[in-house]
């Protein structure tokens, strides 16, 4: 058994600048991750982070209002004024680490475009911002000598009558499983988007954050809401940046046309995320597609351009769809991309579990709503990362360790035990599998009621066939196939509250579109859904939306 | 299109714990990777197989391993650029130069332990500016080659020089630290260099290329240790083996036009250094016996003076 005065789970961007914050509050801190600190999925952001700089002429009152606008109106506007005010300070930091950032003439930072924002406040490294800005950090980590679990892996929380007082790891390399005490645990685990096939996401974003909160005890909100990026490759997912938007490529259909001037005059091909989806797909579905895509082209940019600012999308580009960008269109779809819901937190991370706090992806302050801005979530995960370090350190400052010992670890030795005892012949792979084409099919761009029920009762069929998954690998090393089937778990556990509370929402807001009920019904549902496990089922309460200065109004680009 | 795979398994728990190849057959579609095709045989055909992968968009750096013999990620790699064309099956190995833990799992803790021996931190002096630091655009451009470093190990796989001694800091750790030195905003260049210029360092490389090939980002690792050693001996670190050789190889071939091989170990170790002297006496027992010593006189070339004139337009140039 270890103790700690802070544990963080995940070591992503939110995790690490958490572990950063805690540290130099003067608390013990350990930070676990199931992979190396920078090979945590953070390092696939590619364009880049928002933050509008006074000093360069734009005000956090317009970034919070884009932001607002992005989200639907389902954000919550306090939180947002928050991210956005601490914008700033948040980028300068990371330059001050050690953060390279592309330059204007000056040698200041420049900016580039992103979607759904009148001004250009995107800054950014190359076309691999999160993988610079992640490596940053861990050097930073390295630096401050924060010890990290590399790759073991979390299998609960541990909690004691309300409260939660540490996890039980799994170390992967020998499989030795451990109990860790904690006077706060934050999570930072990450999103969830393999539960979705196909997903731009890497194969370790399980949604395991998600579900072990869940589990025990905390609510999951807005986890209707289920980002679809507008340039993803056929195939893979992989993601092709809204960078290349952002430097003025355009979209095209078979015929040729720029169709994004006909569905939002103002933004064009950077109109919000949901908005830019929805406008492919449309014309897809009424046959102007090309073998079920539409066309980016970045041709005009010239090639120094794309080279330049847009390397990485161009090997990117040749490698996975093999199309030089320089030369052709790409062909691109809409992508599941990221999960706006999550753990329900305070802009302070702290849920409705005292001693349990969550940051990033997995964490929904809402700050995103019904659709977040790109390069908004880096930002996202910077601020509310360092913030729940700091007052998960104030707390373990002011409590003491919950009577926990190694029998905590029982229920999930006994787990373990018993998936490595299945004799049954389901594969994880294929259950995974069936499970993310249903949840496209039901819960993808377009979602209508009766598909829905359709897409529920599938899951409930998956549900069934995972207690009969087959692990192969028996011994303790490494055993990657005893964590896949975990983490298919995971993932049916946050696939069930997706469906759930897509069901429930009976309007269209932001990434929830409606064929059945096109219209955003302000009346009814300017509020949350948010989700906890009652008797292993999803229940569903709600809470209002929280509303400064910033009416909601029709929403335009 | 059918594809074969052999691949290197080892199962650090089982009764035999030699490591054996194991083939496996399967029908890929043309644009699939090899990570494409590992996964299928895990998800699919034997769930015992064990490597690491995450991003499939070579970003991560995870999946770095041998296909056919050289690092590489798994991920990048596409099937049909592997497939040999005798027909037989792509090998897949685990990468090389760190112990394996399990099939293609390996042991990256001397690759971290190597990184964080060169202070990877940007270590900046004085006071904090309230907005940034100033630093121009090119400057960055050019970081950012090195900074789009996956830390795949890729190039410590196939290092030539961790084959032998794994004392070498190796090609990924020299190209961070480069990314510090060279940064505007760093510091600390008078103690990294320092460190750089010991055994280990900058001067064990034998510039056999092996990183730049086989470096799936084209980070170059090589051409970064080649520049620190410019910069080492620019910060007057010129008395150790590594500067001393390579000046004493500048000044052969500036007074001769051509290297004077028998000079070259006495200069870069030095007359008095007794023992590096007698270690080199088997190696001149068997260049003698293979006919290579180089001759006793060593004579200008003819036309020194244009080899004499390169040297000072490159000189004049800097
Ligand atoms: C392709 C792509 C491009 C993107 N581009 C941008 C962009 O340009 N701008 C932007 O703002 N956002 C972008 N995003 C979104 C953004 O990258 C992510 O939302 C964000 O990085 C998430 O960071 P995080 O720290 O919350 O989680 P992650 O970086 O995903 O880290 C999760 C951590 O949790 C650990 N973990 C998970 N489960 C367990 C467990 N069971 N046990 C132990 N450890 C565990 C993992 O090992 C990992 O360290 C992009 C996303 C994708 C997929
Ligand atoms: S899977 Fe991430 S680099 Fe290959």
């Amino acid at each position: 058994m270890y103790d700690h005065d802070v544990l963080i789970i995940g070591a992503g961007l939110a995790g690490m600048r958490a572990a950063l914050a805690a540290t130099e509050a003067g608390v013990n801190v350990a930070v676990v991750s199931k992979v190396h600190p920078v090979r945590s999925h953070s390092n696939a952001a590619q364009g880049g982070i928002n933050a509008a700089l006074t000093d360069r002429g734009d005000d956090w009152r317009d970034h919070a209002y884009d932001t607002i606008k992005g989200s639907d109106f389902l954000g919550d506007q306090d939180a947002i004024e928050i991210m956005c005010r601490e914008a700033g300070d948040e980028v300068i930091a990371m330059e001050h680490m050690g953060a390279i950032f592309n330059r204007d003439e000056e040698g200041r930072l420049g900016t580039r475009n992103f979607g759904g924002q009148r001004q250009a406040r995107t800054f950014f490294v190359a076309d691999f911002t999160g993988q610079a800005l992640l490596h940053v950090l861990y050097e930073q980590i390295v630096k401050a000598g924060a010890l990290v679990y590399e790759e073991w892996f979390v299998l609960s929380l541990i909690e004691r009558d309300g409260e939660c007082g540490g996890v039980v790891m799994m170390d992967i390399r020998t499989g030795k499983i451990e109990v860790v005490r904690a006077k706060a645990v934050i999570m930072a685990a990450g999103g969830l988007g393999r539960v979705f096939e196909p997903s731009t996401n890497a194969m370790i974003c399980t949604g395991d954050g998600m579900s072990l909160a869940y589990k025990a005890g905390a609510s999951l909100m807005d986890m209707e809401m289920v980002q679809y990026h507008p340039t993803t490759l056929k195939g893979s997912g992989v993601l092709i940046s809204e960078a290349a938007r952002g430097e003025g490529a355009y979209l095209l259909n078979s015929e040729n046309d720029r169709f994004m001037l006909k569905y939002a005059p103002e933004f064009k091909e950077l109109a919000s995320r949901d908005v830019v989806s929805r406008c492919e797909q449309t014309e897809i579905n009424e046959g102007r597609g090309i073998d079920g895509c539409v066309l980016l082209d970045v041709r005009h940019l010239g090639e120094k351009y794309i080279s330049e600012r847009l390397s990485q999308i161009r090997e990117l580009a040749m490698d996975f769809a093999n199309v030089d960008m320089a030369k052709e269109p790409v062909p691109i779809m809409p992508g599941m991309h990221y999960q706006m819901g999550g753990v329900k937190a305070n802009v302070d991370g702290e849920t409705g579990v005292p001693g349990l706090y969550a940051a990033g992806e997995v964490a929904c302050v809402s700050v995103h709503g019904g659709n977040r801005l790109g390069a908004n979530s880096l930002l996202d995960t910077l601020v509310f990362g360092r913030r729940s370090g700091v007052h998960a350190a104030e707390r373990a400052k002011n409590t003491s360790h919950l009577s926990i010992d190694d029998s905590a670890a029982k229920p999930d030795r006994e787990n373990i035990e018993r998936l490595l005892l299945n004799d049954k012949n389901e594969s994880f792979g294929k259950i995974r599998f069936d499970m993310g084409t249903a949840m496209k099919e039901h819960f993808g761009v377009f979602r209508e009621n009766s598909s829905m029920a359709e897409g529920i009762s599938k899951l409930s069929l998956i549900k069934e066939r995972a207690q009969s998954v087959y692990v192969a690998d028996k011994t303790n090393t490494f055993n990657t196939n005893l964590l896949f089937t975990l983490e298919l778990g995971f993932m049916i556990e946050c696939a069930e509250t997706i469906a759930s509370s897509a069901f429930d929402r009976t309007e269209s807001r932001g990434a929830h579109t409606r064929t059945d009920m096109p219209d955003r019904d302000d009346e009814n549902w300017l509020k949350h859904i948010v989700v906890s496990d009652k008797d292993g089922k999803p229940n569903i309460s709600y809470q209002d939306v929280v509303i400064t200065d910033w009416t909601p109004t029709v929403r335009q680009y | 299109m059918e594809v074969k795979l052999s691949v290197r398994r080892y199962d650090p728990e089982s009764t035999n714990t030699v490591p054996h190849f194991q083939e496996y057959q399967l029908e890929m579609d043309e644009a699939a990777t090899v990570l494409d095709a590992l996964i299928q045989i895990r998800e699919d055909v034997d769930g015992t197989l064990s490597l690491r992968c995450s991003c499939r968009s070579a970003i991560c750096g995870s999946c770095a391993m041998r296909v056919n013999g050289e690092a590489g990620l798994a991920c990048n790699t596409k099937v049909i650029d592997a497939l040999p064309s005798d027909g037989t099956a792509i090998v897949i190995e685990p990468a090389g130069n760190l112990p394996v833990i399990k099939d293609l799992v390996v042991d990256f803790q001397p690759f971290w332990d190597q990184v964080k021996s060169i202070e990877p931190w940007l270590q900046p002096a004085g006071e904090e500016p309230e907005g940034e630091y100033l630093a121009p655009d090119e400057d960055m451009l050019h970081l950012a080659g090195v900074v789009s470093c996956i830390l795949c190990g890729a190039c410590v796989s196939d290092c030539t020089v961790l084959e032998v001694d794994s004392n070498f800091l190796g090609p990924a750790a020299l190209a961070k630290a480069y990314r510090f030195v060279g940064d505007p905003r760093d510091d600390a260049d008078g103690k990294r260099l320092k460190a750089l210029n010991e055994e280990g360092g900058v001067w064990d490389c034998t510039r056999c290329m092996k990183c730049v090939e086989v470096c799936p980002k084209g980070v170059a690792p090589m051409d970064r240790i080649m520049s620190l050693r410019e910069k080492v001996m620019d910060a007057g670190h010129t008395n150790t083996n590594g500067a001393r050789h390579a000046t004493a190889f500048v000044d052969s071939v500036r007074h001769s036009g051509w290297l004077d091989e028998l000079k070259l170990p006495i200069k870069s170790f030095g007359i008095f250094n007794l023992k590096a002297m007698i270690s080199l006496i088997p190696l001149a027992i068997r260049s003698q016996r293979a006919g290579k010593v180089p001759p006793l006189i060593h004579k200008n070339i003819p036309e020194v003076e244009n080899v004499r004139r390169i040297f000072d337009k490159v000189e004049n140039k800097k």
